[in-house]
C-alpha cells in the first residue's frame, strides 16, 4: 500500500512529523502497512465490521422505532502513544483524580476551599449536579470518584490538554478492550516487533476496585452487582460486557429492593444481599425518595442505606459538582490547594461567563470561541463559532446574557490527526483520548484508552451520535522504544 | 460456602428459561414445516388438507383463521415463518431468544450470544427466501443454527443454576411440542386407523415420526410402521430425546438440581406437579393411553404441563414480594422478553 500522497495539511499528526516523515514510534507500522498488497486493509476492515456486528457490539439509535441497532464504526490504524509521554499523563491523571476527589469531599464536608476563598461559594450553589443529599455522607476510604474516564486533546501547539473530567458515569472502556480484541483478531501483522501494553486486565482491576470499597461487614468475599437501566439503554452493552467479565451479576432496578436496612436482589432462591452497587445510571434516577420521584429505573431508599454504610455505591453520588465546566476552570487552583503543586496536565484555556470581563470578551469574539453549556454532555448545547451562522451566534449571545452562570467558552482547537482508512486510502482525522482512571485503594490509570475519530472530513465533533468511530491505542512499553526489527 | 455461587436473579432466571424454549420452538417449527413439504410431494392429491394441520399443531388456529381464513402453503408459510404479529412464528422466537439473551448476555457464554445474535441476524436477512423454491434451504438453516445452539451451549456453559432453567425450558417446550405433533396427527388419521397398511397411512406416519427427527430410531427398535407402537414410542420411550418421558425426565432432575431436593420427593408446587406426572409417565402403559382415549389423554397433559410452568413462575420467576417495600406493580413473567 502506497503512502506518498499522505498530507498531514498543517495540523499536527499523531504518526507524521510537520515534514510528514514517520514519527519514531510509529516506523514499525507503517512499514508493515506499506507492505500490505493493495486491498489487504480495507478486506481486515470489512472483517472487523463483519465481527462486531455478529458479537453485537452495537449501540442503539434513540428514536428509531424499528429499534435500528448500529456498529460504532472501528478504524484499524492504531493511534501510539510514546513511553515516556505516557509517563507524564498517567503522573497527571493521577494529580488531577486525587486533587478532584480531596475537593469533592471538602465540598460535601467543611467546604475549606470556598472559606479561603479559592472558589466563589455561589458557583458551588448554583453547580447543577451539587447534591445537598450527599453532605456529610463518608463513602468507604473517602473516595468519590472510582471511575473516571478523562478526555484529552492535543492541540496544534503539539501540547495535550484536558478538555473535560467525566467523574459520573463514563462509558467507553468496553471498547478499549474490544478494539484491542478486534485488531488482534483481524490485523496481527502489525503487532510484529512492538511491545504494546496489554489492556486485558481492566475487568480485574475494576473488580479489585469495587471489591476493596465494600463495607466492613461484607467479609472477605463482597457480592458486587453492575446496576443498568437495562437492554434499551444506548451503552448496554458496555454493562454486560463488564459485567460478564467480572464475573458479577448485572442488576436493574426492579431487581433490587430495600429491606430492614439493606439491598437485597431477588433471586430464586429469595432475597440475597448487596454490598457494592456499580452503578450505571445517574444520580437523579438512583433513588426515588431521595431524588427523582418519577425514576423508574432505581430503588426506593437506596440512599438511607448507602448513608448508613450498609451498601457502598460507584460512583459516589454527588460527585459530579466537579464535571460542572465552571468549576473545570478552577481545577488548576483546586490542584494547587490540596496537592500544593502546579498542576501537569493543563486545562485549556476558559472563559467563564459569570465573570463581567470574561463575559465580554466571549461576545465579541463569539466567531472564533467554542461555547459550552456548563452541565451538558455529548455535544449538546454547544457553539462552534468557525462553523456558526449569525443567526446562531445570536442566538448564543442571547442565552449567555439571559444565564451567563451556564456558559464558559474556550479557543477552537485544531484536535491532532491519525492516519485513517478512507475507502482505499488514509486520510488525517481528528481525534481525540479517553484514558480510564480506577480510585480503589490507589490510584491506576489504564495503558490505553478510547481513541475516538471524527470520520467525516474536517470534523472536530468525535461523538459517537454524530458521525465519530474509535480506533486502538497502544501505549509503548519503555524498554521497546523506537525498537528496530526484531524477534 | 464463600465458593459457592450466588443464586440466579429471578428475572435472569425467567430469561434464560424462555430463551431456551424460544430456540426449541423455533426449530420445531422449522422441522414441521421442512417434513410436510416433503409430504405433500409424495401426496399430490390430498393437498388442501395438509397445511391446516400445522396450524393446529402450533395452537394459534383461531387467530390464523381471523387473519388469513383458508390454510394454504402461502398463507400457513408466512403465518408460522415470517409474521412478526404472530408471536411463535419462526422470526417471532429467533428474535425473542435473542431479546432474552441479551438481557442475561452476562450468565450465558459469549459462544451463545454470538450465535443467536448471527442466527438472528442471518435469518432475517433472509426472509424472502420463504416464499422462493429455497424454503427448504431457509428451513434448514433455522433447524442447524438452533441445533449448533444447543450444542454450543452444552460445550461453553457451566452446568449451573442458570443451565437447568435453559434445560427446564427446553425439555419443557420439547414435550409440549411432540405431545401437539401427535394429537393433531392422531385426529387426523383416525377415520383411516382401522385400515393400517396403506401405503398412504404409511406415508402420514412416517411424517409424524421425521417431525419429531424420531423416524430412524424407531425403525431400529419396532420396525414396521404401527400407530400403536409409535404413540408409546413417542410417549413413553425412555431412550429417545424428544419422547415426552424422557423430557419430563430431564427436566425434572434439572429442577432438583436448581432446588436440592432429593429425586422422589417435591418441596414446592413446581416440584410437586412435574414430579407427580414423571412418575405417571414412569407407569402407565400404552394400552391404558388408548383406551382412555389419546385425544384426551394429550389434553390433559398439556393442561399440566401449563401448570407446571406456572408453578416455575410462581416459585422462581415472581421474586420475592417484601411487605413494607411493594414494587410499582406486581413482578411478573411479562417481564420478561416474552
Amino acid at each position: 500500500m502506497q503512502l506518498n500522497s499522505y498530507q498531514t495539511d498543517g495540523f499536527y499528526d499523531e504518526v507524521f512529523d510537520a515534514e510528514c516523515k514517520a514519527r519514531p514510534e510509529a516506523r514499525l507500522l507503517l512499514e508493515t502497512i506499506e507492505s500490505l498488497a493493495d486491498g489487504e486493509l480495507l478486506r481486515c476492515q470489512r472483517a472487523a465490521e463483519t465481527l462486531l456486528l455478529q458479537m453485537g457490539i452495537t449501540f442503539n439509535v434513540y428514536g428509531d422505532s424499528a429499534g435500528t441497532e448500529r456498529i460504532w464504526p472501528f478504524d484499524l490504524i492504531p493511534r501510539i502513544v510514546r513511553a515516556e509521554e505516557w509517563d507524564w499523563i498517567e503522573r497527571g491523571l493521577k494529580q488531577r483524580i486525587h486533587a478532584l476527589n480531596e475537593f469533592i469531599d471538602d465540598i460535601y464536608h467543611d467546604q475549606k476551599i470556598l472559606k479561603d476563598k479559592i472558589i466563589p461559594e455561589e458557583i458551588i450553589q448554583s453547580a447543577a449536579f451539587f447534591r445537598d443529599q450527599c453532605r456529610d455522607i463518608n463513602p468507604p476510604g473517602r473516595v468519590w470518584c472510582h471511575i473516571s474516564g478523562t478526555d484529552l486533546v492535543r492541540h496544534s501547539d503539539g501540547q495535550i490538554y484536558v478538555l473535560e473530567d467525566n467523574l459520573r458515569v463514563p462509558s467507553g472502556v468496553s471498547y478499549v478492550l474490544e478494539n484491542r480484541d478486534m485488531m488482534k483478531r483481524t490485523f496481527p501483522h502489525v503487532f510484529a516487533g512492538l511491545h504494546v501494553r496489554p489492556v486485558d486486565d481492566y475487568p480485574s482491576r475494576l473488580l479489585e476496585t469495587l471489591e476493596a470499597i465494600a463495607p466492613p461487614r461484607a467479609g472477605a468475599k463482597p457480592t458486587v452487582v453492575l446496576l443498568t437501566p437495562g437492554i434499551y439503554n444506548s451503552a448496554y452493552y458496555e454493562h454486560s460486557f463488564l459485567a460478564q467479565r467480572m464475573g458479577i451479576q448485572m442488576v436493574e432496578g426492579r431487581d433490587l429492593v430495600v429491606h430492614e436496612g439493606w439491598v437485597s436482589m431477588r433471586t430464586t432462591k429469595g432475597l440475597r444481599r448487596v454490598d457494592v452497587i456499580y452503578r450505571r445510571i445517574d444520580d437523579d434516577f438512583l433513588d426515588p425518595k431521595t431524588f427523582r420521584p418519577d425514576s423508574q429505573l432505581g430503588v426506593p431508599g437506596l440512599m438511607d442505606v448507602y448513608r448508613a454504610g450498609h451498601v457502598s455505591l460507584a460512583n459516589a453520588p454527588g460527585n459530579g459538582v466537579a464535571d460542572d465546566k465552571v468549576i473545570y476552570y478552577y481545577v488548576p487552583d483546586i490542584i494547587r490547594y490540596y496537592e500544593g503543586a502546579d498542576p501537569i496536565l493543563p486545562n485549556v484555556p476558559t472563559f467563564v461567563c459569570w465573570r463581567d470581563a470574561d463575559r465580554q470578551h466571549v461576545l465579541q469574539n463569539l466567531d472564533k470561541l467554542v461555547v459550552k453549556a456548563a452541565n451538558e454532555a455529548g455535544g449538546y448545547g454547544m457553539l462552534v463559532g468557525p462553523h456558526s451562522t449569525t443567526a446562531q451566534r445570536e442566538e448564543f449571545a442571547a442565552r449567555i446574557n439571559a444565564k451567563p452562570r451556564n456558559y464558559i467558552a474556550q479557543p477552537t482547537l485544531a484536535l491532532s490527526r491519525v492516519p485513517t482508512l478512507v475507502e482505499d486510502h488514509l486520510e488525517g482525522r481528528h481525534v481525540d483520548l479517553r484514558p480510564y482512571i480506577l480510585y480503589g485503594k490507589e490510584i491506576y490509570v489504564l495503558p490505553g484508552g478510547l481513541t475516538r475519530v471524527a470520520l467525516r472530513k474536517g470534523s472536530l465533533v468525535v461523538n459517537s451520535s454524530q458521525g465519530g468511530g474509535s480506533k486502538d491505542t497502544w501505549v509503548l512499553a519503555p524498554a521497546q522504544e523506537g525498537a528496530t526489527h526484531e524477534q | 460456602m464463600s465458593s459457592e455461587a450466588a443464586p440466579l436473579l429471578s428475572r435472569a432466571a425467567n430469561a434464560v428459561y424462555w430463551m431456551a424454549r424460544y430456540i426449541e420452538r423455533a426449530e420445531n417449527v422449522a422441522r414441521f414445516i421442512d417434513v410436510n413439504l416433503h409430504l405433500q410431494l409424495d401426496l399430490p392429491l390430498e393437498p388442501a388438507h395438509q397445511w391446516q394441520p400445522l396450524i393446529d399443531t402450533s395452537g394459534d388456529a383461531a387467530v390464523f383463521r381471523e387473519r388469513y381464513g383458508n390454510a394454504d402453503k402461502r398463507s400457513v408459510i408466512r403465518f408460522l415463518v415470517l409474521d412478526g404479529d404472530n408471536l411463535n412464528s419462526v422470526i417471532s422466537c429467533l428474535r425473542a431468544a435473542r431479546e432474552n439473551a441479551r438481557s442475561i448476555r452476562e450468565i450465558i457464554s459469549s459462544e451463545m450470544w454470538e450465535q443467536v445474535n448471527s442466527l438472528y441476524l442471518r435469518i432475517q436477512s433472509q426472509m424472502s427466501l420463504a416464499e422462493s423454491e429455497r424454503l427448504a434451504e431457509l428451513l434448514r438453516g433455522i433447524r442447524l443454527g438452533c441445533h449448533m445452539f444447543e450444542g454450543i451451549t452444552d460445550a461453553t456453559m457451566s452446568y449451573n443454576e442458570a443451565w437447568h432453567f435453559l434445560r427446564l425450558g427446553r425439555q419443557l417446550e420439547r414435550a409440549d411440542k411432540t405431545s401437539r405433533i401427535l394429537d393433531v396427527k392422531y385426529f387426523m388419521l383416525l377415520p383411516s386407523a382401522n385400515a393400517i397398511g396403506t401405503p398412504y397411512d404409511d406415508i402420514h406416519w412416517s411424517a409424524v415420526l421425521k417431525s419429531v427427527s424420531g423416524f430412524e430410531m424407531y425403525r431400529k427398535k419396532y420396525g414396521r410402521i404401527i400407530p400403536r407402537n409409535i404413540v408409546e414410542f413417542l410417549i413413553l420411550d425412555r431412550e429417545f430425546p424428544r419422547t415426552i418421558r424422557h423430557c419430563l425426565r430431564e427436566a425434572d432432575e434439572s429442577l432438583h438440581a436448581i432446588t436440592g431436593t432429593p429425586l422422589g420427593s417435591c418441596e414446592c408446587p413446581a416440584e410437586c406437579s412435574l414430579g407427580a406426572l414423571r412418575a405417571e409417565l414412569d407407569y402407565i402403559s400404552v394400552s391404558k393411553i388408548v383406551k382412555d382415549g389419546l385425544h384426551e389423554y394429550l389434553d390433559a397433559l398439556q393442561a399440566r404441563m401449563n401448570a407446571i410452568d406456572d408453578n416455575l413462575t410462581r416459585d422462581f420467576f415472581a421474586g420475592e414480594s417484601v411487605s413494607e417495600a411493594p414494587p410499582e406493580e406486581e413482578v411478573s413473567p411479562s417481564r420478561a422478553y416474552r
